[in-house]
């Protein structure tokens, strides 16, 4: 009989199991609540408005199911911006990584000045990328700017950078790696100072005698997981780069620096497409989404974490 | 014949002297224990002795070449780390081959994918394995070797390091501390198998450590060093019987000697505690410190023996008794080793009388060199008052 009373009324445990249940659920309400409001739903909303022919300024939109997609397929601008994008990202992202760690590597290795190296060449993550525009648009100018006069000293006629199309792509990327290699050089620091002294103690005895030698046996394996994570932030900066393209060349020449944020941004705020501007966003959001699964899939496996 | 030794090695950091000109040589096979406190430079010596630190000023060498001026990889030896320093992201098995792999093969060939197709690798790879495998077998891994460092215990990290510095056969093994980071236990049984692993490989060891125990029970010569210096080398037994320095007797020894300040006449006489004895009288300074380990200090019922003391507190250890005893006449504790039988009925508060063996006291000189001395007359039946 005491058993089918204890069987219908909660046990002691049970009691305190379910109290600590709901005060878990209460004290993890606020974060849920903002995670909903400022990323779920926001998301959700560009996902739903990519279905629709919504124009800023009208009062009513309808649903077009997959037209504004099937529209993107053919729209010229959209897929020359693709393309620009991803050569813009396959230049900026290695390029800024190698000097990322090339000048952290640099640094490590030498004690003086340390602070002073790491503060000059993290600068430029620091300024503002609109205001330090003007001076690139200098450096690029192809008559009075330092860069070409450079060349011309070697008798190379310099191109004109930021006007040309067939190098205007190059010169955002300068820009880009430019802003991202201190980023990636602070991260590669930190990593670096991570890898304990005794394994290139051991791997100087075990004959690795050449600095190649112990980067290869000590750091780069040991640098994985920060490789990796660099690896992920570079790639994403890159495909949302904006600032240079809107202050330096808006799209042009002739759409050849037209790069995916810059086109949504014309689409949305300049013609006022909502619908269909979101409907790049949420390709965009994809492509992202789907590198890094594809990066974490084939890199994870391969670096090792203490 | 030495077959590793070092000339007055000097090194400072930042004008902070840290080795004042150590020396010390190694015969064939010989393990060497070098022993001390912690900031007493041994671990430098090591690093300098590995190349993995410079020396201001001495040589080493290692068979009949001098090192000095050599790479760590060039110098021919083996080092165990305090960390073991295993590379994490390699296997055991991995960790074993570098040392090989280092050497045997070039760079190109330790290249992935593209060294595979180069002649003559996979023959040289197939020897490594060979040699990985034999190496693991005998230290008892081999079911380890396609572990990576952080799936194994203490206990077998321990081991892969050895079997990664054994592998190749180096001139000279180094070890620093490699037991610190093993429990108490394992540590005892560790012991062991490092002195057999060493006496079957027959390689010449130095081997730092700061647990004197670990390197009177290892070592067939121990080498103390305190700020600097290596005060003495010599074998277990000596260091321990016959210190030839106060630093040394104080540093070696479980529990700690006796060392009791004392006076020389002009004759060189020093009396204490019903003791006469002679030390030589041509060194400077009239101060002395008489020094005896507790084993040889006996107890008596009170008013009986040379020393008045009254028990402080007792420690019981098992197979013997530690008794605490403050003398009456200068107040310092003396220790006392004892059988639990000779301790048995004692109390805390209890006054008794101590006794000192006369043939096991030494002497030591007011700048800490041990005097000669020779007991002039058994105890004398006298007790000191202060």
């Amino acid at each position: 009989m005491a058993d089918a009373v204890l069987s219908h009324t909660l046990s002691p445990v049970e009691t305190a199991g379910r109290r600590e249940a709901r005060t878990a659920w209460l004290l993890a309400s606020p974060a849920i609540l903002l995670m909903i409001l400022f990323i779920v739903l926001p998301t959700v909303a560009v996902i739903v408005l990519g279905f629709t022919d919504f124009e800023l300024g009208y009062g009513t939109f309808r649903f077009v199911g997959l037209e504004n997609y099937h529209e993107l397929m053919s729209d010229r601008t959209f897929r020359k911006s693709l393309w620009n994008t991803t050569v813009y990202t396959s230049i900026v992202t290695p390029v800024s990584i190698a000097l990322g760690l090339g000048i952290a590597l640099l640094i490590e290795s030498e004690p003086r000045g340390r602070s002073f190296f790491r503060t000059v060449y993290f600068l430029p993550v620091a300024s503002l990328l609109v205001a330090m525009a003007t001076v690139w648009q200098y450096l690029f100018h192809p008559s009075i700017g330092p860069l070409n006069t450079f060349l011309a000293l070697f008798g190379i006629p310099g191109p004109n950078w930021l006007g040309a199309s067939s190098t205007v792509l190059y010169g955002l990327s300068i820009i880009g790696i430019w802003q991202s290699v201190g980023f990636n050089m602070v991260l590669f620091l930190a990593g670096l100072t991570a890898i304990p002294r005794e394994l290139y103690s051991a791997a100087e005895i075990d004959g690795a005698k050449s600095s190649l030698d112990r980067f290869r046996l000590v750091t780069w394996p040991m640098l994985g997981p920060t490789t990796l994570f660099v690896t992920t932030i570079s790639v994403i900066n890159s495909v949302k780069v904006f600032e240079t393209v809107k202050t330096l060349t808006e799209g042009g020449p002739n759409k050849a620096s037209e790069m995916l944020l810059f086109t949504i941004y014309q689409e949305g705020f300049v013609y006022l497409k909502v619908g269909y501007a979101s409907a790049m966003t949420v390709v965009f959001l994809a492509i992202l989404v789907v590198l890094m699964a594809l990066q974490y899939w084939f890199l994870d496996r391969k670096v090792h974490y203490t | 014949m030495s077959v590793f030794s070092l000339r007055h090695i000097e090194k400072s950091f930042g004008g902070n002297a840290i080795l004042k000109g150590v020396s010390l040589e190694a015969e064939a096979g010989e393990f060497i224990a070098l022993v001390g406190p912690s900031g007493c430079g041994k671990s430098t010596l090591l690093r300098i002795v590995a190349g993995l630190d410079h020396a201001d000023a001495g040589e080493i060498r290692i068979g009949n070449r001098e090192v000095s001026q050599l790479r760590a990889a060039d110098r021919d030896i083996a080092m165990v780390f305090q960390s073991y320093a295993l590379y994490p992201h390699l296997t055991a098995g991995q960790n074993i081959a570098v040392p090989l792999a280092m050497r045997k093969l070039s760079g190109a060939q330790r290249l992935p994918f593209i060294g595979g197709i180069l002649p003559g690798q996979r023959q040289i790879c197939s020897d490594i394995q060979r040699q990985v495998h034999a190496m693991a077998v005998s230290l008892k891994i081999d079911h380890l070797l396609d572990r990576k460092p952080g799936q194994m215990s203490g206990g077998q990290r321990q081991r892969v390091a050895l079997a990664r510095a054994m592998v190749r056969n180096p001139s000279v093994f180094l070890m620093d501390e490699p037991l610190s980071n093993l429990d108490a236990n394992l540590r005892v049984h560790a012991r062991g198998e490092i002195v057999e692993l060493h006496r079957r490989a027959g390689v010449p060891t130095l081997y730092v450590t700061h647990d004197q125990s670990e390197a009177l029970s290892m070592a067939d010569r121990v080498a103390v060093m305190i700020g600097g210096n290596l005060l003495q080398l010599a074998t277990p037994q000596t260091i321990y019987d016959d210190p030839s320095h106060i630093e040394v007797a104080r540093f070696v020894g479980q529990p700690r000697i006796n060392l009791l300040p004392g006076q020389r006449d002009a004759q060189g006489l020093v009396e204490f505690g019903g003791l006469r004895l002679s030390a030589s009288p041509d060194t400077v300074g009239t101060g002395v410190t008489l020094g005896v380990r507790p084993e040889f200090v006996s107890i008596r019922a009170e008013g009986e023996g040379a020393l008045a003391a009254r028990v402080e507190r007792l420690e019981f250890l098992g197979s013997e008794v530690i008794v605490f005893a403050k003398l009456a006449g200068i107040g310092e504790t003396m220790l006392a080793k004892v059988t639990p039988a000779q301790a048995r009925g004692l109390v805390a508060g209890q006054m008794i009388g101590l006794e000192l063996d006369p043939s096991r006291v030494m002497l030591f000189a007011e700048n800490g060199h041990r005097l000669p001395v020779e007991p002039l007359t058994a105890q004398l039946r006298e007790t000191v008052h202060g």
